[in-house]
């Protein structure tokens, strides 16, 4: 088995590594250049020359991806291009510092509810397959995986912010609460991402489980005897623990475009938003840190799928 | 798979509730045909003019100003998502065809050529699927600039990855059976065994993905409107129609709302034709999105 997490988590490491170089690749090579995005269309040549220089831009590519490799390594992530002014430089590690736990904490928050949730009633649905309550859950979760997470939230604001006024419609928070004083602010956000990832999740619980259940050894269970609950907790989840999650790491990453959007529609001021911010000005360096960062989180979620599928899968842990 | 615990006694016919996904399906066609039919006759439905300025009030209430009321400039918010439905529906569309295309083209050349050429293909692929899709979007979008040609090829591409991995794993299956052999003992060639011999024995599991397909891209490119970063104004798509109304939710305006249950409707309708047809063969929809 130490043999199989070892070769997974290298596995991950060398992913990651192909992503920095597509990071990379996509933002300083393609034909997009760097300084005409800062300076504008208007730049003199001497404008364009020394801000090429500021940035190092007229070194080779290469030379340029090991020094931004090291430095992503080490924490230093560069200067932002767009919040700097000439003599006074903003760290992107400083920006992104102040708004990765807000997300953090959304994030989190939205998958501590919708988790246990989702995987009970997918696990509902499954038992009562076929039945009404199963057919309405099938409704329901279809419905609200067709429909995009801004039309949730604006709903949910209609209702429970303008008319009801329970919760505030922005969460535009200085940055630096405490969890109990942004809570409030949290509500919305974290039952809009809760509602666009509980459909996935409850609907593919509901398939890996009925998936298992097909199998010939539920059914001698069927023919012994054995009644309906019981399958499902005793005989049939134990087998559909792996694909269940699989699930949850699928839609924990699918999050993160979800995390996009949410944080732009309560004006939230975390790091999604910042990304999003960056690449409307074009700050090549905080778009670059900031999506090493998202795409590490969705890495390091697929590769905890895998191991804990490994851990309770006995049958995957001696690689043929 | 249900009716095996459910009813054994229903395994051998249809399975259960097929009449349920069947009117269902029916009903997602009709409203997905009226969209369509509303995006092309848009100058002849829509009361105003796209961008005509009916009053100097924000988010007037329906009644003051159009059917469904106005946006923040004063437009009408009917005449604006007919003319939306437009942008909408013809960019997915567009964006569909160019990703299969492409997807399928690739994904079959892969299955069929092997060797080098599948290994290439497949884990530069891979390599593309390692990041989720908004990030890549984000990514090429900060580095080339907002365009209509950048949003459609570059959600074209995530889409083609997708296509790509399901045509491939089909051609695969097909390109064993004994026709393709025959085929290639008669010494047909590449293209003629991908176009003649696969696509026609691939097109009924392909059918499903179309939908799913487009549905994500219509998803996708009203996401990136709506972030600001897809269709730029004058234009207008439905989803940047619900970005710039947004504030209007501070008034308790249904402003923002309405674009954004268009996008809902249609996704909505497709996902009910994809869902009976998945059902059909005992596939479940989210699976096959999340893929």
């Amino acid at each position: 088995m130490l043999t199989l997490i070892v070769r997974r988590l290298m596995l991950a490491v060398v992913v990651l590594w192909v992503v920095s170089i597509l990071v990379f690749a996509a933002t300083e090579v393609l034909p997009g250049d760097v300084a005409i995005a800062i300076m504008g269309q208007q730049a003199t040549p001497d404008a364009l020359e020394a801000i090429r220089e500021r940035l190092g831009l007229d070194r080779p590519a290469p030379v340029r991806y090991v020094e931004w490799l090291g430095g992503l390594v080490t924490g230093d992530l560069g200067i932002s291009l767009a919040n700097s002014l000439p003599g006074f430089e903003v760290k992107v590690s400083d920006l992104i510092g102040e708004r990765i736990d807000d997300t953090i904490r959304l994030a989190a928050l939205a998958a501590l509810v919708s988790v246990p949730l989702s995987v009970m009633l997918g696990l509902i649905a499954a038992m009562t397959a076929g039945s009404r309550l199963d057919r309405g859950i099938q409704g329901a979760t279809l419905c609200f995986l067709s429909v995009p997470e801004y039309f949730v939230a604006a709903i949910l604001v209609i209702f429970l912010a303008v008319q009801l006024r329970w919760f505030p419609v922005l969460s535009s928070f200085r940055t630096g609460l405490t969890f109990w004083q942004m809570l409030p602010a949290l509500v919305l956000p974290v039952i809009t991402l809760t509602i666009s990832v509980m459909a996935h999740m409850t609907r593919m619980t509901r398939a890996a489980v009925l998936n298992v259940l097909a199998s010939p050894y539920i059914e001698m269970a069927i023919l012994k005897g054995v009644g309906r609950s019981r399958i499902i907790l005793l005989h049939a989840l134990p087998n559909a623990l792996a694909p269940i999650f699989n699930v949850i790491a699928l839609n924990l990453a699918y999050m993160i475009s979800g995390v996009v959007i949410v944080e732009t529609v309560f004006n939230f001021p975390g790091m999604a938003n910042l990304m999003v911010q960056a690449v409307a000005v074009r700050d090549i360096p905080l778009v670059q840190a900031c999506a090493m960062i998202f795409c590490t989180a969705y890495v390091g979620l697929n590769l905890t799928a895998d191991l804990l599928s490994i851990v309770v899968n006995p049958r995957l842990r001696h690689p043929r | 798979m249900t009716s095996e615990v459910q009813a054994p006694e229903m395994a051998a016919g249809a399975a259960p509730g097929s009449r349920g996904f069947q009117t269902a399906a029916w009903i997602g066609a009709s409203i997905l045909g009226l969209w369509v039919l509303v995006a092309i006759f848009a100058p002849l439905i829509a009361p105003y003019g796209q961008g005509e300025l009916l009053s100097d009030e924000s988010f007037a209430v329906p009644g003051n100003v159009g059917l469904l009321g106005g946006d923040y400039l004063g437009r009408d918010i009917l005449s604006r998502v007919i003319f939306g439905a437009r942008m909408t529906l013809g960019l997915a569309a567009i964006i569909t065809v160019i990703g299969f295309g492409v997807g399928i083209a690739l994904g079959f050349l892969a299955a069929v050529a092997g060797g080098v050429i599948d290994t290439v293909l497949s884990r530069s692929i891979d390599a593309i699927m390692a990041f989720p899709s908004i990030m890549l979007a984000l990514i090429i979008i900060a580095s080339l600039g907002t365009s209509m040609t950048v949003l459609i090829l570059t959600i074209a591409a995530i889409e083609a990855t997708r296509v790509f991995r399901v045509s491939r794993a089909l051609a695969m299956d097909i390109a064993v059976m004994d026709f393709v052999e025959v085929a290639r003992a008669r010494g047909e060639g590449l293209w003629w065994i991908m176009l003649r011999e696969i696509f026609p024995n691939a097109t009924g599991p392909l059918a499903a993905e179309v939908g799913i397909r487009f549905t994500y891209a219509i998803l996708f490119i009203s996401a990136l409107s709506f972030l600001g970063l897809g269709v730029q104004p004058p234009n207008a798509d439905w989803g940047s129609m619900v970005r710039e109304n947004l504030q209007g939710l501070l008034f308790g305006s249904t402003a923002p709302i309405i674009p954004a249950a268009a996008i809902a409707t249609v996704t909505f309708s497709v996902n009910l034709i994809v869902d009976w047809y998945l059902h059909k063969s005992n596939r479940d929809i989210s699976d096959e999105i999340l893929q």
